[in-house]
C-alpha cells in the first residue's frame, strides 16, 4: 500500500506525517510524533492505555485509524498545559499516589479530563464508570478514584474564585 | 437461594532476601560539582518506588536535601552488581548499600568542608537543607554547593563513595535443614468480608482490612500504595484471574485482556491497612520488604471468608460462579 501524506490537528498544532493509509492514530502519535504518553498496551482496544480526545470526546487511538481523523483536534496527555507545566488534574495523581509503574497513568488521566470536561462533579460511582475502560495493574484503583475526585474539588473551587 | 455474608482471615510471615549464593547489591554514589547527589545502581524500579525510597536512604545519610539527589538505575550492564528486584529484598539490599556509599561519601564531603571552614572533619554536621556547620558555632558554614565545588576545582578530589551489602550464603545443614534463609520477616494479618450470591455463584468483596509490621516504614504512602495495590492484586487472583481456563489442557488460554479477567474500579472495595513499625536490626534506618506479602493474606481470607459463608470447604482458585455453584451443589447432595 502506497504511504500517504496525512495531516491532523494534534495538541493545537498543524502536523502533516507520511504513513501508511491504515496506520492507526497511535502508530502516528507515538512513532512519527514522538508523542510517547500515548502507550501501547494491548493495540487493540482492551486496557485504554492509548487514550487521547478527539474533538474533546474520549477515543483509543489504537482503534482509530489515523486517516479518519485529519481535520479533527487531537489531545495527547503532551496537550494538557502548552507550556508542559503540570496541571491541578495531574497533581491530584501525584499527591494521591496514583500512578506506580505508570504505564496506564497517562491513559487515566484523560479518561478523568474527558469525564470532567462533561461532568465536572461526578459521583464516586460516574468516576468508575468514567475509568472503566482504563485498566491499572498495580494501584488497586482506590488512589486513582481519589485523584479524580480531588481534581473535581480542586477545578470547581478553582472556578469559584 | 440469597445473598450471604462471610468473614474470613489469614496471617503472612514473609522474608526480606535470600541466601543461596549469597545475595549481593553495590552501589556508587557521586556529588557533581554543583553538589548534586548521583547515586548509580543497576536495581530495577518496577513502580514500587524503589528510586524515590534509595534517594530518601542518600539524602538522610549524607546530610543533604532529598530534592538534590538523583537516582540513576536499571542499567544492568554498566551499573553497579544487583542481584534483582524479587525476595522483597531491594528496599533492604540496595538500601543498605546506598547507606554504606553516602557514609563514604559523607566523610569526603566533610574533609573538603573542614579545609574550607579550618576545623576537623568530627567538628562538623550537616542541616539537611544544603549547608554543613561548624557545632555550635553560629555563623560558620558552607554550602554544600561550595565545597563541591572546591573538591573539583581547587582540591583535586572526588567526593563519592562505594556501598557493597553482602548476605553471605547460607548453606543448609544436610541432618538438620538448618540455615539463614532470609534477612529479616514482615508479618500481616488480614480480615476479608464477602457477600456470595447462591444463585448466580457471583461473589463480591465488601471490605479489605489488614495490619502489617514492616519494620521501620522508609514511605509510609509507598507502603501503603503496595499494600492496596496488592489487596486488589489479591482479589482478582481469588476471583477472576486465569491463565489455563481448560486446566489442564493450556489452549484456550486467554491472550487479551478481554479475555483475562480482572477487576476493575466497580469491583473494589474500600481496601484499609494498620502499619506497625518494629525496626529490623539488619535493615537500612530498619526498613524490611514489602512487596510481595502484599497479596499473599488476602488470597487466603477471601477464600476462608467464602467458605465461612457458605459452609462448604472450596481450596481452589480462582473462585469464579461455577465453582461456588459446584461447591453448593456437593453440599447439598451430601446434605439429601
Ligand atoms: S493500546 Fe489501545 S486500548 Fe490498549
Ligand atoms: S500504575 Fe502500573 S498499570 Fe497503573
Amino acid at each position: 500500500m502506497e504511504s500517504k501524506l496525512i495531516r491532523l490537528t494534534v495538541n493545537g498544532r498543524e502536523e502533516a506525517v507520511v504513513a501508511d493509509p491504515l496506520a492507526t492514530l497511535q502508530d502516528v502519535l507515538r512513532d512519527s510524533l514522538e508523542l510517547t504518553a500515548v502507550k501501547s498496551g494491548c493495540g487493540q482496544g482492551g486496557c485504554g492505555s492509548c487514550s487521547v480526545l478527539v474533538d474533546g470526546e474520549l477515543r483509543l487511538s489504537c482503534l482509530t485509524l489515523a486517516e479518519r481523523v485529519e481535520g479533527a483536534e487531537i489531545t495527547t496527555l503532551e496537550g494538557l498545559n502548552e507550556t508542559n507545566a503540570i496541571v491541578p488534574l495531574q497533581q491530584a495523581f501525584v499527591e494521591n499516589y496514583a500512578a506506580q509503574c505508570g504505564y496506564c497513568t497517562a491513559g487515566m488521566v484523560m479518561a478523568a479530563k474527558a469525564l470532567l470536561d462533561r461532568n465536572p462533579a461526578p459521583s464516586r460511582d460516574e468516576i468508575v464508570e468514567g475509568l472503566s475502560g482504563n485498566l491499572c495493574r498495580c494501584t488497586g484503583f482506590a488512589p486513582i478514584v481519589r485523584a479524580v475526585e480531588q481534581a473535581a474539588r480542586a477545578l470547581s473551587g478553582e472556578e469559584a474564585s | 437461594m440469597a445473598k450471604v455474608r462471610g468473614t474470613g482471615f489469614a496471617a503472612v510471615n514473609y522474608p526480606t532476601g535470600m541466601h543461596l549464593g549469597g545475595d549481593p547489591t553495590q552501589s556508587l554514589i557521586h556529588m557533581t560539582p554543583a553538589g548534586d547527589v548521583v547515586v548509580t545502581m543497576a536495581s530495577v524500579d518496577l513502580g514500587q518506588g524503589l528510586r524515590t525510597v534509595l534517594a530518601q536512604i542518600a539524602a538522610e545519610t549524607l546530610g543533604v536535601p532529598y530534592e538534590s539527589v538523583v537516582v540513576e538505575t536499571a542499567d544492568t550492564d554498566t551499573g553497579p552488581h544487583c542481584t534483582g528486584t524479587f525476595a522483597s529484598r531491594t528496599t533492604h539490599r540496595a538500601g543498605n548499600a546506598v547507606v554504606m556509599a553516602a557514609e563514604e561519601a559523607r566523610k569526603a564531603m566533610l574533609e573538603v568542608a573542614g579545609e574550607l571552614l579550618e576545623a576537623s572533619p568530627d567538628d562538623l554536621e550537616t542541616d539537611g537543607e544544603g549547608n554543613i556547620h561548624i557545632k555550635g558555632v553560629a555563623g560558620k558554614s558552607v554550602p554544600v554547593g561550595e565545597v563541591a565545588g572546591a573538591a573539583h576545582f581547587a582540591h583535586g578530589k572526588s567526593i563519592a563513595g562505594r556501598g557493597a551489602y553482602l548476605k553471605p550464603p547460607s548453606p543448609m545443614d544436610p541432618e538438620t535443614g538448618a540455615c539463614d534463609p532470609d534477612s529479616t520477616q514482615a508479618h500481616a494479618c488480614t480480615v476479608v468480608e464477602v457477600e456470595v450470591d447462591t444463585e448466580t455463584g457471583a461473589v463480591e468483596v465488601i471490605d479489605v482490612k489488614s495490619v502489617y509490621e514492616v519494620g521501620q516504614q522508609v514511605n509510609p504512602d509507598l507502603v501503603k500504595g503496595q499494600i492496596v495495590g496488592g489487596a486488589w492484586m489479591g482479589i482478582g487472583h481469588t476471583l477472576y484471574e486465569t491463565t489455563a481456563p481448560g486446566y489442564p489442557a493450556i489452549d484456550p488460554a486467554p491472550v487479551d485482556f478481554q479475555n483475562y479477567l480482572q477487576p476493575g474500579a466497580a469491583e473494589t472495595p474500600e481496601i484499609t491497612c494498620e502499619v506497625l513499625e518494629f525496626p529490623a536490626a539488619s535493615g537500612p534506618y530498619g526498613g524490611k520488604g514489602v512487596g510481595e506479602m502484599v497479596t499473599n493474606s488476602p488470597i487466603p481470607a477471601i477464600v476462608n471468608a467464602i467458605n465461612n459463608a457458605l459452609d462448604v470447604r472450596i481450596t481452589e482458585i480462582p473462585v469464579t460462579p461455577e465453582v461456588v455453584l459446584r461447591a453448593l451443589d456437593e453440599k447439598a447432595q451430601a446434605g439429601g
